[in-house]
């Protein structure tokens, strides 16, 4: 059967199950968006094809599914890039089609000529350009194999305009995937996993690191089947909020730059750090040399380059960490040992360090809002709904790891790695069209949101009720911070007090806006704005110059870390440090 | 501790088996640039099967630097197979065609240097000579010092190209994945490495 390749495209993806796209047409993609009206698929005009992308992101976080993206050649395709470098960095499993030039006139500069094949080859797991229409349905069903499999990542598909235009034989859609270089190991090695079991049940002072990896595996009943099993500590890293309830006693909050002082102790303190699916990230580790100095590392995770990249690991696991974690909770359940009466020593210093600097902030009842404040609150009155979190990049971003205190995983959408302003508002739209009836909350800030707020009106025309709770401090936040701490005071470019009327703005996209300055409207506001249908914005106007702590200056030792202002006592390190 | 402790850096040889494809060398020629090394040397070609092209590469770098940079060559999904042959039994060789003076004094000179070298002339005037010398680097390092002197016009190098010892080259990778990564079914490659026949040939 003979069939133009945009006929085959949409057969792909229909093949594929691919239900939802986000994107933006243009010229020579124009005859796939053609061809798409007879298809069933629901394609999501973004207003911007970062954003497209940004909510395929999301779209893949919430639901495991992959999201897909369609954009033109050119700008469209170049305005992909943050998307996919977002992508890329937190394993977000993402297909991008770019349309591209007739291949006659390629490498011509051509009207709308990127070359996006070479543009993206650095910040995309694979890439590839169709060059013949037959070989598009392998193409496509490579493309959502790879995209998925192993550590997730972002494929991008370039589709010339002669090739979607050109007529070919379609033979069906593959119903498997053969590539000889793409083999990812998911069983980790039983010699191994034995390894790591007489490590931990030899412990006296185990701490569990739990990263991105667990949430892309799935594995949050395993992972919470090993705290339960060994009962030791537990920290989750910004990826993989959400894995463990965070009511469970064993947990102790985030690690890193701005984590809990507890869970940054407990990384130096323990004698076995078993860290599962995380990929030591700088923003955990601080000063690499002075990092796991005093401790055995286990590390299990599916990208063997991941492992040993930046610290040295004594037992590397390679797999896929819900299968691992099968195997090593086997193996260790058949350990006879008290755990908890084992680590009685252990879990006296953690309360320790939990009483001394739990996470605080003043809240005046008649001074500006704290965001900290206004964030527990929409934890408080939204935690039984089991809402989808998104965030974007900055103080705010840190305040909800710290205090909207995630119960389930793929329920918390951030930008880790990349750390791109202008990510959570999207991204909770992707979210959005993947559960249509779930309670979405973007939790941004002022600086970020207006990135991508002309996504508004996307979120009006198709209905996605996003609920955008805006940290308005007028400031870029998290720069203000380190202007203050480590350049003197010197506010350099950071001053927002320039801004739109946010509630204004979102009446006039047709969606609700609702505005918050004292303490005591919080909790009307944020009932008004999830009992309200359709898109809201609420501008919390907040303290101008709360800063976010504990923090561990960049560069600097997890031991440097400052609580409040203040640098960690000396004595809370007393035969540990 | 640091995985990137302070450690030689050297050479090393590494061999790819990737796709032939359009852009795979792009992405490995990427990878490497993206971590802020030079490629020293690059040799590609065709195999007996035409999907597959060979490609040789010498890379400078710290061990944990070229672990690290195998793991994530292995990573591409073009790339179909990595060894690096640095401590490996390997053959290493590179063809050099060398365009040397040859006025009446030196002639004879250069001739007896290109025969002690087993080099051979390709081209000849009133006024040149040009050689084509195979070796591994320290031969043509040496070829090219001695006849300096006589006023080398021009050198054109093909880069390194190496191959393993011995009757098979897959095991090789895999027993060092073994030894290094303790991942690979160890025992399996332990049987494997006994049946690879030891290779006798002086290099």
């Amino acid at each position: 059967m003979k069939l133009t390749g945009s006929e085959i495209f949409m057969k792909s993806l229909q093949a594929e199950g691919v239900t939802t796209a986000f994107g933006h047409p243009g010229g020579v993609i124009l005859h796939a968006y053609d061809v798409m009206l007879d298809y069933p698929m629901q394609h999501i005009l973004c207003r911007h094809e970062q954003a497209a992308a940004h909510a395929a992101e999301g779209y893949y976080k919430a639901s495991g599914r992959t999201g897909t993206c369609i954009v033109t050649s050119g700008p469209g395709a170049t305005n992909t890039v943050t998307g996919l470098t977002d992508a890329f960095m937190d394993s977000m499993s993402v297909v991008c089609f770019t349309g591209q030039v007739p291949t006659a006139v390629m490498g011509c500069d051509a009207f709308q000529e990127a070359d996006m094949v070479g543009t993206v080859r650095s910040c995309t797991k694979h890439n590839v350009l169709v060059q013949k229409a037959e070989e598009m349905p392998r193409i496509i069903k490579e493309a959502y194999y790879v995209s998925r499999s192993g550590r997730p990542g972002p494929v991008q598909v370039d589709l010339p305009k002669d090739i979607m235009m050109g007529r070919a034989e379609f033979t069906g859609y593959p119903e498997s995937v053969r590539l000889r270089g793409y083999n990812p190991s998911i069983h980790g090695h039983p010699g191994q996993i034995r390894k790591a079991a007489e490590l931990i049940a030899n412990a006296r002072r185990p701490f569990i690191y739990g990263g991105g990896g667990i949430v892309h595996s799935d594995g949050s009943a395993e992972f919470t089947e090993l705290v339960n099993l060994i009962k030791a500590p537990t920290t989750l890293t910004l990826m993989a909020l959400g894995s463990l309830d965070t009511s469970h006693p064993l947990w102790v909050g985030m690690p890193g730059m701005h984590g809990t002082v507890t869970a940054n102790m407990g990384m130096i303190h323990c004698d076995v750090l078993i860290a599962v699916g995380p990929r030591f990230d700088d923003r955990v580790t601080g000063k690499l040399s002075e990092f796991g100095k005093n401790c055995k590392i286990i590390h299990i995770d599916i990208d063997p380059t991941s492992i040993r990249k930046n610290v040295h690991v004594d037992v590397p696991i390679v797999g896929d960490v819900r299968l691992v974690l099968r195997e090593l909770n086997k193996e260790l359940r058949k350990i006879k040992r008290d755990w908890a009466q084992d680590q009685a020593e252990w879990y006296g210093q953690i309360a320790d360090w939990q009483a001394a600097h739990p996470l605080r902030y003043d809240q005046r009842p008649d001074g500006a809002i704290k965001p900290q404040h206004a964030i527990e609150h929409i934890y408080r009155i939204t935690q039984e709904m089991d809402p989808i979190i998104a965030t974007g990049v900055g103080q705010h971003q840190m305040w909800a790891g710290q205090y909207y205190r995630g119960r389930h995983p793929r329920r918390w959408i951030t930008s880790g790695g990349l750390g791109t302003m202008g990510f959570g508002f999207p991204a909770a739209m992707g979210a959005q069209a993947a559960f249509p009836d779930k309670l979405v909350i973007n939790i941004d800030g002022d600086g970020c949101f207006q990135m991508t707020c002309q996504e508004l009106v996307t979120c009006v025309q198709y209905n996605l009720p996003v609920k955008t709770f805006l940290m308005n401090n007028r400031y870029l936040g998290m720069v203000r911070q380190w202007q203050e701490l480590f350049y003197k005071g010197r506010y350099s470019a950071v001053d927002l007090s320039v801004q739109p009327d946010f509630v204004k703005l979102a009446d006039a996209y047709g969606a609700a806006g609702l505005r918050v300055e004292r303490p005591a409207e919080l909790p009307a506001a944020i009932e008004k704005a999830i009992a309200t249908p359709g898109p809201v914005v609420v501008d919390i106007v907040t303290e101008r110059e709360e800063n976010c702590f504990p923090m561990i200056p960049a560069g600097a030792a997890i031991k440097d870390i400052i609580d409040a202002g203040q640098p960690v006592s000396d004595a809370l390190f007393q035969g540990w440090r | 501790m640091s995985a990137n402790g302070s450690q030689s850096n050297r050479a090393h040889t590494l061999t790819l088996q990737v796709e032939n494809r359009l852009g795979v060398l792009a992405r490995i020629a990427g990878l490497i640039s993206a971590k802020g090394y030079n490629i020293d040397s690059l040799s590609v070609a065709e195999t007996l099967d035409p999907t597959v092209s060979q490609i040789t590469m010498v890379v400078h770098g710290t061990e944990s630097a070229i672990e690290q940079t195998v793991k994530q060559l292995n990573r591409l999904v073009d790339v179909i197979k990595v060894i690096d042959l640095t401590d490996e039994d390997h053959v290493e060789r590179e063809m050099v065609l060398i365009r040397v003076n040859a006025e009446p004094a030196n002639r004879a000179e250069a001739l007896r240097i290109a025969d002690i070298f087993r080099a051979k002339v390709v081209d000849v005037t009133p006024r040149a000579y040009v050689f084509e010398v195979t070796g591994d680097q320290g031969k043509i390092e040496a070829f090219i010092e001695l006849l300096r002197p006589l006023g080398i016009q021009e050198v054109v190098r093909t880069g390194t190209v190496a191959i393993a010892r011995g009757s098979k080259a897959v095991t090789r990778r895999e027993a060092r994945a073994a030894r290094r990564g303790g991942e690979a079914k160890a025992a399996a490659e332990r049987d494997e490495r006994a049946a690879d026949e030891v290779s006798v040939l002086p290099s």
